[in-house]
C-alpha cells in the first residue's frame, strides 16, 4: 500500500515535471495547494491533468476539479478511482 | 533558384543565430514546412519556408550568426532546375514591416549549442521588451477603457458543455474569451491591424497574438491565425498547444510576426484588469482579469455573479474611445450569448445547414 502509494507518487511527480520543470520534488509539500506553491495557470492545470487521464486512465468529471488541492489530494483522487476500477 | 532568406522574426531583430537545419540538399520541401532552428537571441523559432521547392544548397552553417535578409540556402523550383532568381523569404509579413515591433522573448532555452546561456537570455530579453514598449509609449497615442462584463451565462454554459465532455475536449474560458474579441471585431475593424509608414492597414483576419508568460520570467505573444473563422474546441487545442510549444521554445516564424491584435489574460494571477501597452506596429490589445464573483445589480437586485474587466488599450491615431466603447459592448453582449459564438463563423458548420 505505501509503496504503491510511493510509486504513483513518483509518477505523478513525473507528470508535473513535465508541465513544471523547476519543481523539485523534496520542496513541494505535499499537503498544502499545489497551485500555490508551483506556479501553474489554468492552461498549465488542464494540461496536467489531461496527462493524468492520458497516463494513468483517470477520468476527472469538471466537477471534482475543487476536490483536487495538495499533491497529495491527487494521489488520493488517482488511487480511489484506479481502485474502483474506474 | 529561390532564395530562402531569415526573415525578420517580428521583434526589433535585426540578426540571428542558424542552430539547426532540418533540410538538406536534394530534400523535396512543402510550403509550411519548418526548415530550419534560428536564435534570435530572445527565442529559439521554427523557421517555415513558403514554397515548394528542392534543396539546393545550405549556405549557412549551424552556429553562424547572421543580418535579417540573409540568404540562408538556395533552392530549385518543384519541377526544374536553374530558373532565374526569386525572392521568396520565409513567410512572415513582418519582412515588410518597420523593424521595431512586437517583444517577444527568449522561451526557456533549449539544449542546442550556440544558445545563449539563460542570464543572458534573460537579459536580452529584458531589453527587448523594454525597447518595444518605450517605442510604443513614445510613438502611440494610447486611450484605454474598462468595462465590466456580466459572466453568469457564459461560464454556466462553458460548465454544462464541459460536463458532458472528456477532459482532452473541455473549453477554458480564456478560449471564449478569444472568439469573443475575434468576433466582437468585425464591427470595429480599425482596432485590427497594423500602422505602417503613418497608415492604418486593416488586418484581412484576426490573427491574435496570445501573451503567454514563461517559466522564470518574461513573456512572448505568437499568434493564432484566423481566429474569427475557426470553432471553439479548434480554438481551445490551438491555445493550449501554444502556450506548451511557447514554454518549450518551440514556436514557428508565422507566428511571431504575423499578430494583428494582442490579448492578455491575466486572469490566473488573480488581478481584477490589465491595461496593457499596444505592441507596434499593432493598434490595440485587449486585457482580461480574473472571472470573479462580485456584487451586480440585475433589475434593482443585488446579486453574487462571476464577472470579467475587459479594457482597451488602443491607439488614438486610428481609432477614438467611442469607437473603443463600441467594441467592448460588443465583446459583452457576445458574451451574453456563448451558444452563437460556439457556432459563429465556423464555415464547415454553416455549410452544413446552419443559418449563416
Amino acid at each position: 500500500m505505501t509503496t504503491d502509494r510511493a510509486t504513483l507518487a513518483a509518477s505523478v511527480m513525473a507528470l508535473l515535471r513535465a508541465i513544471a520543470p523547476e519543481v523539485e520534488p523534496d520542496g513541494l509539500d505535499f499537503g498544502r495547494p499545489l497551485r500555490s506553491q508551483v506556479d501553474l495557470d489554468s492552461m498549465d492545470w488542464l494540461n496536467f491533468l489531461v496527462s493524468l487521464h492520458e497516463r494513468l486512465g483517470v477520468t476527472i468529471p469538471e466537477a471534482d476539479y475543487a476536490r483536487l488541492v495538495s499533491f497529495n489530494d491527487v494521489l488520493d483522487y488517482v488511487l480511489g478511482s484506479t481502485g474502483k476500477g474506474a | 533558384m529561390i532564395s530562402f532568406k531569415l526573415p525578420s522574426l517580428g521583434a526589433d531583430m535585426t540578426e540571428g543565430t542558424l542552430l539547426t537545419w532540418h533540410v538538406k540538399p536534394g530534400d523535396n520541401v512543402k510550403r509550411g514546412q519548418v526548415v530550419a532552428v534560428v536564435d534570435t537571441s530572445k527565442a529559439a523559432i521554427d523557421v517555415e519556408i513558403w514554397q515548394d521547392g528542392v534543396v539546393h544548397e545550405l549556405l549557412v552553417a549551424p552556429g553562424e550568426k547572421v543580418p535579417v535578409g540573409t540568404v540562408l540556402a538556395t533552392l530549385r523550383e518543384p519541377g526544374d532546375a536553374d530558373a532565374t532568381v526569386a525572392e521568396v523569404p520565409a513567410k512572415t509579413s513582418a519582412s515588410t514591416v518597420d523593424p521595431a515591433p512586437v517583444a517577444i522573448a527568449p522561451a526557456a532555452a533549449p539544449a542546442e549549442p550556440a544558445v545563449a546561456a539563460a542570464s543572458d537570455r534573460q537579459q536580452a530579453m529584458r531589453q527587448a521588451i523594454a525597447a518595444a514598449m518605450s517605442r510604443s509609449k513614445r510613438e502611440i497615442p494610447h486611450y484605454y477603457l474598462t468595462e465590466t462584463i456580466p459572466m453568469q451565462v457564459a461560464t454556466t454554459w462553458l460548465l454544462q458543455r464541459n460536463g458532458a465532455l472528456p477532459i482532452t475536449e473541455r473549453i477554458l474560458p480564456a478560449a471564449l474569451l478569444l472568439k469573443a474579441v475575434a468576433v466582437a471585431l468585425k464591427r470595429t475593424p480599425e482596432l485590427n491591424g497594423l500602422y505602417l509608414d503613418g497608415q492604418f492597414q486593416p488586418g484581412a483576419a484576426v490573427h491574435a497574438g496570445v501573451a503567454i508568460s514563461l517559466r522564470g520570467g518574461g513573456l512572448v505573444a505568437p499568434a493564432i491565425l484566423e481566429v474569427q473563422s475557426k470553432p471553439l474546441p479548434q480554438l481551445m487545442r490551438e491555445l493550449s498547444d501554444l502556450v506548451k510549444r511557447a514554454r518549450a521554445g518551440s514556436l514557428r516564424s508565422s507566428e511571431m510576426s504575423d499578430a494583428t491584435i494582442t490579448i492578455t489574460n491575466l486572469g490566473d494571477q488573480g488581478v481584477e484588469s490589465v491595461l496593457g501597452v499596444i505592441y507596434p506596429p499593432q493598434v490595440a490589445l485587449v486585457g482580461f482579469g480574473s472571472i470573479l464573483v462580485r456584487p451586480w445589480v440585475l433589475d434593482g437586485v443585488v446579486s453574487a455573479q462571476p464577472v470579467v474587466r475587459a479594457t482597451l488599450a488602443a491607439d488614438h491615431r486610428v481609432s477614438d474611445g467611442h469607437r473603443g466603447a463600441l467594441f467592448l459592448a460588443e465583446l459583452r453582449d457576445l458574451l451574453q450569448q456563448p451558444q452563437l459564438l460556439a457556432a459563429a463563423f465556423t464555415p464547415t458548420d454553416s455549410q452544413k445547414g446552419d443559418k449563416a
